[in-house]
């Protein structure tokens, strides 16, 4: 049987429970998005987009489905710390895909009209809300992995920030996985910032027992006249782990994003991210970092729209790779014929390690405007060999040289971070995951591997 | 000078780069306390002779021995060679962005106490030392707060050479066309600084193209290099000589013998 049709039975058979409490508006949605998904189907391997990292054999594999949350005994406290223990953060756990809230509401207000929780929740309490976002931003007919969600997933994080609220402390989305069997993970958010409003979101993502996990994730994210978010990914999975986000950010007019992704572990990453300042005077800036070794692989497809004049983007993107380990990065700028005085700017730089490592990278800029100034740069290579030998002449071991080089070439990402507490630890984190200190078992008691 | 101990001894060493031979058996004895200078015109040599010494292994060694108080270099890495006491003042020094001076320093510093079996040096000690060895080569304070020779102009960057060279102490400082490029005032900071640091402990190799520098850094031997073998050597007024007849007739003399 076709993966396609697998999981086309899978849909229809679980029809009921997937869809269970829907209000019509989520069931249409999902109606839709699984026949866009029978349209498409998985990626091919001739197909362009996913030339270097084919997914269907991934999808193939057995895998089982939670359609509700299932109890999994565990003691959250004991085995898991997280990487970035943010003091002072609003701390969301998912576990599995689903919201895991043992001890509050599933929806969260606050007086100043921030909600935060369950999006399942969400979408029956705030039909209003969450009909005017929800795969409005990201559409199903834009990215088959988009499809396949939409018509799947069952809950993930909302996140409201009203208008003119400045939301004080940040919210971090520990995406936890952690199963007795081989699991497929299909989680879906929401952020939604009105007007003048101000966020900052971290996600990280993790596993915790050593089944093979597959997580297809969707973000979609609204960034209203003169918002401002920050957003970024630690990806920190292990070896035998496939993850596919899909984060779609829709900026309105001067609203400014800040969206990063660093990836310290895992097998298969496929991160696609698409940003539409749609509205004038948007500013954005990607940031993108990974490092991987053994046999990991890491899919950068990013997507910026300039859809509308004064909009600035600046994206940095670099990898290290090691062993055997292979990277892609495919960047696309799109200016439109009307989005005149647009600034934007692309850099990705790779750095192999190894001989047998391979990073493929395809910068594009596609430009319909006349008056713009646009520049990407893109590289591929080894350490400097001059600047090793410098580093050795002063009495620096070659090792610890190296190191050094390779905290710099991070560093030029990591120092754009702009939380200063979170900068830091990031970059603690990297440099241990450069000496090879982090594993992503660290946290974790159960010593599986 | 002649009871001092021998610090370098060079003995017939054969250097390729990529199959190709560029020094073709050197030899050269350097004394605890002494001045050496290498002159030499273009491509005879000089900078590989340089770059052989601090042990870069883009350069092959393919035959002879380096002895370093009396011990051979040869295999020894770069970092071992620089531990050891040796420096090597670089004639384009090499910018490294995201590393910055302060941290490149100290981790020199404190891989060199390491290998002598000391402490790390404490922070404030660090900076004392620091802010002292800047006023041997008048080095703008705020280059140090930079990443490695990033932005440096090219005064800059040979001055942050001696800098390094002051705070790194060594036994032997090869100073590989420390000159090139400096105007006159920079040129004396940087000669300023070499004297200042001379003792009869330690001993300097000064490679250079030009006379100039020996205004300022009086050398006890001048040695010719050319086509990969030192073909003269002489006192200081060998390189007075260079200066004013230029290198020709030592090419014609050496030509005329092979």
């Amino acid at each position: 049987m076709q993966t396609l049709d697998k999981y086309l039975e899978l849909f229809h058979k679980y029809r009921k429970q997937i869809g269970r409490d829907d209000l019509p508006y989520v069931k249409e949605m999902r109606d839709a998005a699984i026949l866009s998904f029978q349209q498409s189907g998985f990626p091919g391997r001739k197909e362009e987009r996913y030339k270097y990292t084919h997914l269907e054999p991934v999808f193939d594999g057995e895998l089982s489905f939670d359609f509700q949350p299932r109890k999994i005994d565990y003691d959250e406290a004991e085995i898991f710390s997280c990487d970035v223990p943010m003091l002072d953060s609003n701390v969301l756990t998912v576990l599995n895909g689903f919201f895991h809230h043992p001890e509050t509401e599933a929806l969260i207000s606050l007086n100043n009209g921030i909600i935060y929780g369950s999006l399942k929740e969400a979408s029956t309490q705030y039909p209003d809300l969450v009909k005017k976002y929800l795969g409005k931003i990201a559409s199903s007919n834009d990215e088959p992995f988009v499809a396949l969600n939409t018509a799947f997933s069952q809950d993930g994080i909302f996140l409201y920030i009203p208008e003119g609220v400045r939301m004080e402390r940040p919210i971090q989305i520990i995406n936890l996985l952690l199963s007795d069997k081989n699991q497929i993970v299909q989680h879906r958010n929401l952020f939604v910032l009105e007007k003048n409003a101000e966020a900052q979101v971290i996600v990280c993502d993790h596993t915790l027992s050593p089944q093979m996990f597959l997580t297809n994730s969707v973000s979609e994210v609204y960034t209203g006249e003169n918002a401002n978010l920050d957003l970024l990914r630690l990806q920190n999975e292990h070896n035998n782990s496939c993850q596919v986000t899909n984060t779609w950010i829709n900026q309105d007019r001067n609203s400014n994003c800040q969206h990063g992704t660093i990836t310290l572990h895992g097998g298969i990453v496929r991160n696609n991210l698409r940003i539409n300042m749609e509205g004038e005077g948007a500013e954005t800036s990607t940031l993108g970092l990974f490092l991987t070794d053994k046999m990991q692989h890491v899919d950068s497809y990013t997507v910026i729209e300039h859809s509308k004049p004064h909009c600035t983007s600046n994206q940095y993107y670099k990898g290290v790779l090691d062993d055997a380990s292979t990277g892609a990065f495919n960047g696309k700028i799109h200016v439109h014929p009307d989005a005149q005085m647009t600034k934007a700017f692309q850099s990705n730089n790779n750095i192999l390690l190894s001989d047998a490592a391979r990073m493929y990278t395809k910068p594009r800029l596609e430009i319909y405007a006349d008056d713009v100034k646009c520049s990407h740069g893109a590289t591929v290579g080894q350490l400097d060999e001059e600047g090793l030998f410098y580093l050795q002449s002063r009495g620096i071991a070659k090792d610890e040289s190296r190191l050094m080089l390779m905290d710099a070439f991070t560093w030029d990402v990591i120092s754009k971070i702009k939380q200063p507490s979170l900068r830091g630890r990031i970059t603690e984190l990297v440099g241990k995951r450069l000496r090879g200190e982090l594993s992503r078992c660290n946290n974790c008691a159960m010593h599986c591997d | 000078m002649s009871e001092a101990k021998i610090m370098l001894e060079i003995k017939d060493l054969r250097v390729s780069i990529e199959g190709k031979e560029i020094l073709k058996g050197i030899n050269l004895s350097v004394k605890a306390g002494e001045v050496h200078a290498i002159m030499g015109p273009n491509g005879s040599g000089k900078s590989t002779l340089a770059s052989a010494l601090a042990g870069r292994d883009y350069f092959h060694i393919t035959h002879g021995k380096i002895i370093y108080e009396g011990k051979d270099l040869t295999e020894l890495a770069p970092e071992d060679r620089a531990r050891e006491g040796i420096f090597l003042g670089f004639q384009y020094p090499v910018e490294i962005p995201g590393v910055s001076m302060v941290n490149f320093l100290r981790t020199a510093i404190n891989s060199m106490r390491k290998y002598r079996g000391q402490d790390a040096l404490p922070a404030g000690d660090f900076l004392k030392l620091m802010r002292e060895k800047k006023k041997v080569v008048e080095i703008n304070s705020d280059l140090t707060n930079r990443s490695v020779n990033e932005g440096f102009s090219g005064g800059e960057k040979k001055k942050n050479e001696i800098f390094q060279m002051a705070l790194l102490e060594p036994k032997l400082a090869i100073l590989d066309e420390t000159d090139s490029g400096l105007d006159i005032d920079a040129l004396r900071i940087v000669a300023n600084g070499v004297n200042k640091l001379r003792s009869p402990q330690n001993a300097t190799i000064v490679i250079t193209h030009y006379q100039r520098l020996l205004d300022y850094i009086v050398p006890d031997v001048v040695h010719v290099l050319y086509k990969g073998r030192i073909v003269k050597s002489g006192d200081k007024s060998l390189a007075k000589e260079l200066e004013e007849h230029g290198y020709d007739w030592i090419k014609q003399e050496v030509d005329a013998d092979t």
